[in-house]
């Protein structure tokens, strides 16, 4: 893969985060090229929202080089930078009393100067959420949407933000496997760059052109689903008996995984 | 989530200028009528009229008796005005920290600045009562500015602020300021405890044309602040990260609103003392009329909670008349079943 010709849309060079003398990230260095989709794995607490948020300036590194969606982290305002990215993050509040409609021109917030230009946004929202197939949520309350229906809207609210980088923190979280599809489906289908952390080792080598393994806060690995989801890898990362055989309709890599065995 | 089938299906909204231009008619209205009530009833009529001689420039032929006028015009409107201004400031300020905070409950006595207010009026009180009202509004000022800065400092962390952190901190000085301000109550000589209740439970009873300029250029600056950064609070109820996804600087933005309110309930205070539960159930109420997008919520919670005072303050003056009931007992009559009403009705908490 010719990633050195090709230009990226996140660059993590050497990057490392500290918390209390703990290293969150130690080191990491990866690349998301254009037009990709980078699958980030490994074991809860191995730094995958860690990671996340440092691209997105939500956490601050402490050395290291950050480039998102060509903007030096260390130089950029949130709000410059909220213009070409735009992220599904975890915490977002569910019983708010707003529309589905309002909820999606929120992703217009760092493209207002000023008050007004309320007409072509309204317009924009309901675009977003056509491209989501969710025209017909527009005008329910956010409050009562499904967790499907949620992360639908959810990822209107960042295409409305037009941005070049898709962030996505395990946006298929509580979701049942037909929605898990749908989701990831429909973010492949927009052809954005992004970078999203998943558990799901399958769905990421379904999916993703990269993958990106994480463990202790350091890269193990990032390359194709294949090169990288060997059964030695998985079984050390995640410490399990892992059998990675292959899909019999998609030919992708399937990771099957089982308790290790004892003594 | 199985339960978001059983929630309740929203209220039908009315079109948003219809709404705002019935509100604004309705505290039009009723603030004519609560002018003319009173000891000495002056009828609607009448009143309008005064008024009407005093606003619009030109010749009227008086039809009312001097004392009607000196009773609209020098006793009651000011006093009206006055409910009117603290109602909607109270209302705004609930609106604002409601958002910043991200919980249900929070109104300005949460953060410490109303208590930090009347601490600072308490002791304006007992240490400078030969010109009651400038020390005492100036002391009360500093008073909620002081609250809320000390409130920020003990929420903050490492440069960050979090909602639960600042809202602890709050309650937790508020009980220290509330604590002091007995003990100084407790001990002042009984010359000055009538001024000093005033401050605990709040009444609008001092209200001259003077005292409305400071409430009104803090309500001025309070409108004028929530409508430029009305993006910002539409983005930081979702969450922080979101809302820094979206580009907002989270904590110079919690900086922000907390300096603001705190001038806010400042003012407020300094002429009013402390009024409870208003900038708690309003914002509460607006919302369940119109929805949480600010842009909505803030002009109608402005309207309903000057609307609410200007009711309420009538009822404080006439119900048990000649006695004047304190404001902030009436509202609190009013507010406390609301409160436990709204605790039954939704989980607490944000996020189901």
């Amino acid at each position: 893969m010719s990633a050195l010709a090709t230009e990226l849309a996140v660059e993590l060079c050497d990057v490392s985060v500290v918390i209390d003398g703990r290293a969150l990230l130690d080191r990491v260095s990866l690349e998301v090229p254009t037009g990709q989709m980078v699958g980030l794995l490994g074991p809860n607490g191995s730094g995958k929202s860690t990671l996340l948020r440092t691209t997105y300036g939500a956490m601050r590194h402490h050395s290291g080089h950050v480039r998102t969606a060509g903007l030096d982290l260390a130089t950029t305002r949130p709000r410059d930078l909220a213009r070409r990215c735009a992220v599904l993050a975890q915490d977002h509040a569910t019983d708010l009393q707003l529309s589905v409609l309002d909820v999606v021109q929120l992703g217009r917030i760092p493209h207002r100067r000023s008050r007004g230009a309320r007409g072509t946004d309204t317009d924009l929202a309901r675009d977003c959420l056509a491209r989501v197939r969710g025209e017909e949520l527009a005008d329910r309350d956010f409050s009562t949407l499904s967790g499907g229906e949620r992360q639908r809207v959810l990822l209107a609210r960042a295409l409305c933000q037009e941005p070049e980088l898709l962030l996505l923190d395990e946006p298929t979280n509580h979701l049942d496997v037909s929605h898990q599809l749908e989701l990831l489906e429909l973010v492949r289908s927009l052809g954005i760059s992004c970078l999203v952390a998943l558990h799901d080792l399958t769905l990421a080598a379904a999916y993703c052109d990269q993958v990106a393994l994480l463990q202790h806060g350091r890269l193990v690995a990032q390359g194709s689903p294949e090169a990288v989801l060997t059964s030695e890898r998985v079984e050390e990362v995640y410490a399990v008996t892992c059998d990675v055989l292959t899909h019999p309709r998609t030919a992708r890599p399937l990771i099957t995984v089982s308790p290790r065995r004892r003594g | 989530m199985s339960t978001t089938s059983l929630r309740r299906t929203p209220l039908p909204r009315p079109p948003q200028p219809v709404l705002v231009a019935g509100l604004f008619l309705l505290l039009i209205a009723s603030a004519v009528v609560c002018i003319g009530l009173g000891p000495i009833a002056v009828n609607p009529t009448t009143t309008a009229r005064v008024l009407w001689a005093h606003l619009v420039p030109g010749e009227h032929e008086a039809t009312w008796s001097l004392i009607d006028e000196r009773i609209v015009w020098v006793f009651r409107t000011p006093r009206v005005l006055l409910a009117a201004l603290v109602g909607a400031t109270l209302a705004l300020v609930g609106v604002v920290l409601q958002a910043v905070v991200r919980n249900p409950l929070a109104d300005p006595y949460l953060l410490g600045a109303s208590s930090g207010a009347a601490l600072g009026a308490v002791i304006g009180l007992v240490l400078g009562a030969t010109v009651p009202g400038l020390v005492v509004s100036g002391s009360a000022f500093a008073g909620a500015v002081l609250a809320g800065l000390l409130v920020y400092s003990l929420a903050s962390r490492g440069g960050r602020i979090e909602p639960l952190r600042l809202v602890l901190a709050g309650v937790a000085l508020s009980y220290l300021f509330s604590a002091a301000t007995s003990w100084i109550t407790v001990t002042a000589d009984h010359g000055k405890l009538p001024g000093l209740l005033f401050f605990l439970l709040g009444s609008v009873a001092s209200a001259t044309w003077g005292t409305l300029l400071l409430p009104a250029l803090g309500l001025g600056i309070g409108i004028g602040y929530a409508w430029w950064r009305v993006d910002h609070f539409n983005a930081i109820m979702t969450g922080d990260e979101t809302a820094t996804s979206l580009g907002v600087d989270v904590t110079r933005f919690r900086v922000e609103t907390l300096l603001v309110t705190s001038l806010l309930v400042g003012s407020v205070v300094a002429v009013a003392g402390g009024i409870g539960f208003v900038g708690m159930v309003v914002p509460h109420v607006c919302r369940l009329m119109v929805g949480a997008e600010h842009r909505r919520l803030l002009p109608v919670s402005l309207l309903v909670g000057a609307l609410l005072l200007v009711v309420v303050d009538t009822v404080a003056r006439t119900a048990a008349s000649p006695r004047e009931l304190p404001i902030g007992v009436v509202t609190a009559l009013v507010g406390t079943p609301f409160f436990l009403w709204l605790l039954r009705r939704r989980p607490v908490g944000v996020g189901s």
